[in-house]
């Protein structure tokens, strides 16, 4: 997965440094505060979202189990119904096959539909290279790009700026890219929103080429389903005569049926609508009707790897809805930069790890960017157990093991950086092994009290940096538990 | 080996673990969730629908199949429209008040020409009560899906009570895949300042549906 941001620091440190920029902490707090209250009274309005979310994990779990079926399926229907389609391995497949069929149209410039895998995978950066302008027009990414920024979030790629940044963003940088932004721009969210309805609608309609990714695609009947809320989704799946969208071998389901359960789970977890202004699905081509050539790269970049984890592969039933983020204290204070990776908050943390691996620093910090509180498992409405993927991860981090990385398995040897917990808890093992020991040394710690420090030395000293030690008490809890006859003599 | 087989191998080796499962898909998905939320007459599903479509910001109108085509004329003339697009198997009937000249909806026009017609009147496949959704089929009397886009009026007609459901699953249950669908709830809206919802980005910004009795 390339992903990666070359040169990111571990997490802690990354978040170190976002913490300290109060403007960041107020305009996520702002955000989240919002978004949290409102999904909690969309989510309430139906009486049976537990069986919903029950239903959506199933689905998944099946689609999973049985993905390689389905995905000759997919291809099947797709093929019948006027599409082509392309297998890429990794992201650098997948970026040259979309750069091949960009340049066989002939076209030097695309309208991008706001995507996760192709974030993912690079695709404006490799088609940058190669001649070609990508063009985003979610209204977020267009921040994004215009302010030559990352994305922060996977449902609002600029939720780390306020409305008086983005006025800036747009005065400034609207002219280099085409239409200028309006003289005397305001910073209201109307004006911002019109200024990028005009900026973008020229390259709507002069548009020879779209691209795409797709929340859902139906093996059944070949049908994709991109769900979005400003209709530049719309303008990019109709009006261009090529369509390509690249997506997840992971976003299958079995039937058009299931599209039941998550049109109802996806707009209410994500922006807290009943239903999200448009839906568009589209199967093959369509004769006079939309673009005429349909290409489907289906991606794999890691996802199998992720499949091959007995624990770790229900981080593939993620549709991509954010409640995790919106609801995570850590992501809160923390912002989307400091995860390192398209995907940041809960998911972030245990799907980049999985994606990529846990070579890098970033990567193997990621799995302990969480306090374990479990907001974000409650929210879920695939009820994905994040908290007991992050746990599995840090156990691989510091212990290593067998994982797969690219189709092969390979023992990942203990990371560095860990050495001091490796031997508290080794030491930890052979004290309650070992009850005489034990209590030796729990008395010579009751009786030494007054003399301990206030924050570990050495390796430790990281750990209490941020944390009270807990104060030992005057008597060891078995002391007291012999002397008192287990607290009963005391009861009478 | 092409990246095709690959994948598949991958897959494979990577559901190793587990256990082999031969249960129709039909058996291996619990469905306890409900097939609407609430028991609704009819005429209270209708109500519904208006309650929610103009919750997100559309604009509601009720009429009679005789009150029809004046309504139209007169949300036409009201909006200062001079051209409305027109899909080929639309009713003639409901544009029979009104002088506005008509646009064809035609594979030749280019997304440039789209873009001066003022308003868009169309029909539309089924109505989503519970979530206060339209969906679009490309049908006739719907059209291409770039002209209820580009322009930025779209009077839509649904028959109430025929083509209203209650919930997702029903009008899931109506639509054909195998047609281009739009599903539109509320005219064009973003969330992206803020997480705070904001109408009128790229598709059209008013968006007024008729809800027409007797049918």
């Amino acid at each position: 997965m390339s992903g990666t941001y070359l040169g990111m620091p571990a997490f802690p440190e990354a978040a170190r440094e976002a913490v300290g920029d109060t403007t960041l902490r107020g305009n996520l707090r702002h955000a989240t505060h919002t978004i949290r209250a409102k999904r909690a009274k969309a989510v309430a309005e139906v009486s049976d979202w537990a069986e919903l979310r029950e239903a959506g994990k199933r689905i998944k779990d099946h689609t999973l189990r049985h993905l390689d079926r389905y995905l000759e399926q997919l291809e099947e229907a797709v093929t019948a119904a006027g599409g082509i389609v392309h297998w890429a391995a990794d992201a650098a497949e997948a970026n040259e096959i979309v750069t091949q069929l960009v340049k066989m149209t002939g076209e030097s410039e695309v309208v991008k539909v706001k995507s996760m895998a192709t974030q993912e995978i690079g695709l404006n950066e490799a088609l940058q290279a190669e001649g070609i302008r990508a063009y985003e027009t979610d209204l977020a990414e267009l921040i994004v790009q215009l302010g030559r920024d990352r994305p922060s979030h996977i449902l609002v790629p600029a939720i780390h700026r306020n409305r008086g940044e983005i006025r800036d963003i747009f005065s400034r940088e609207m002219s280099e890219w085409g239409r200028p932004a309006p003289e005397g721009l305001t910073d209201t969210p109307a004006e911002l929103a019109e200024a990028a309805r005009l900026h973008l609608r020229e390259k709507f309609l002069r548009a020879k080429v779209g691209i795409s990714g797709a929340n859902f695609m139906v093996a059944e009947t070949g049908t994709l389903v991109v769900v979005e809320s400003e209709g530049n989704g719309r303008m990019c799946l109709t009006l261009p005569e090529t369509l390509i969208s690249v997506v997840g071998i992971e976003k299958i389901v079995p039937t058009w049926r299931d599209l039941e359960v998550f049109l109802q789970t996806l707009p209410r977890s994500s922006t807290a609508e009943r239903m999200n202004p448009y839906t568009s699905t589209w199967t093959g081509t369509t004769d006079g009707d939309g673009p005429s050539t349909f290409h489907l790269v289906l991606l794999d970049n890691g996802r199998t790897d992720t499949l091959a984890d007995e624990v770790g592969r229900q981080a593939l039933r993620c549709i991509r809805c954010s409640a995790c983020l919106n609801v995570c204290p850590v992501y809160e204070r923390a912002g989307g930069h400091a995860y390192g990776s398209v995907y940041p908050g809960p998911i972030g943390a245990i799907l980049s790890p999985q994606l990529r691996g846990t070579g890098s620093e970033i990567d193997a910090s990621l799995p302990y960017a969480s306090s374990l509180c479990g907001a974000c498992y409650e929210v879920c409405p695939v009820a994905i157990d994040i908290p007991e993927v992050l746990v599995h991860l840090r156990e691989r981090v510091v212990e290593g093991g067998e994982v797969t990385r690219e189709g092969n398995k390979v023992v990942l040897r203990p990371a560095k950086g860990h050495a001091a917990e490796r031997a508290a808890m080794r030491a930890a093992r052979w004290a309650f092994t070992h009850p005489g020991a034990l209590r030796t040394g729990q008395r010579a710690a009751s009786r030494t009290r007054r003399f301990h420090p206030r924050t570990l030395p050495g390796p430790g000293r990281a750990w209490s940096g941020t944390r009270d030690l807990p104060p030992v008490p005057a008597e060891p809890f078995r002391d007291w538990w012999q002397r008192t006859h287990g607290g009963k003599d005391g009861a009478k | 080996m092409t990246s095709r087989e690959r994948i598949l191998g991958r897959v494979r080796r990577a559901l190793a673990d587990v256990p082999r499962d031969d249960m129709p898909y039909e058996q291996a998905v619990s469905r306890d969730y409900a097939r609407k939320h609430g028991d609704r007459s009819v005429s209270e599903t209708v109500e519904l629908l208006a309650e929610n479509l103009a919750d997100y910001r559309a604009i509601v109108h009720r009429t009679e199949a005789e009150g029809l085509a004046g309504l139209i004329a007169g949300l036409l003339e009201k909006r200062g429209s001079a051209s409305v697009l027109v899909p080929p198997g639309l009713d003639e009937g409901w544009l029979a008040a009104t002088g506005v000249t008509r646009v064809a909806d035609r594979a030749e026009s280019t997304p440039d020409e789209l873009d001066r017609v003022d308003s868009v009147v169309t029909a539309c496949a089924v109505a989503i009560a519970e979530t206060g959704t339209i969906v679009l089929d490309g049908s006739p009397d719907q059209g291409r899906r770039r002209i209820t886009l580009v322009p930025d009026h779209h009077i839509c007609v649904v028959r109430v009570p025929g083509q209203v459901v209650s919930s997702v699953p029903q009008g899931l249950e109506r639509l054909d895949p195998a047609r281009p669908l739009t599903w539109i709830s509320g005219p064009s809206a973003t969330s992206d300042i803020e997480l705070d919802r904001v109408e009128g980005v790229h598709g059209p910004r008013t968006l007024e549906v008729i809800l027409v009795g007797g049918a």
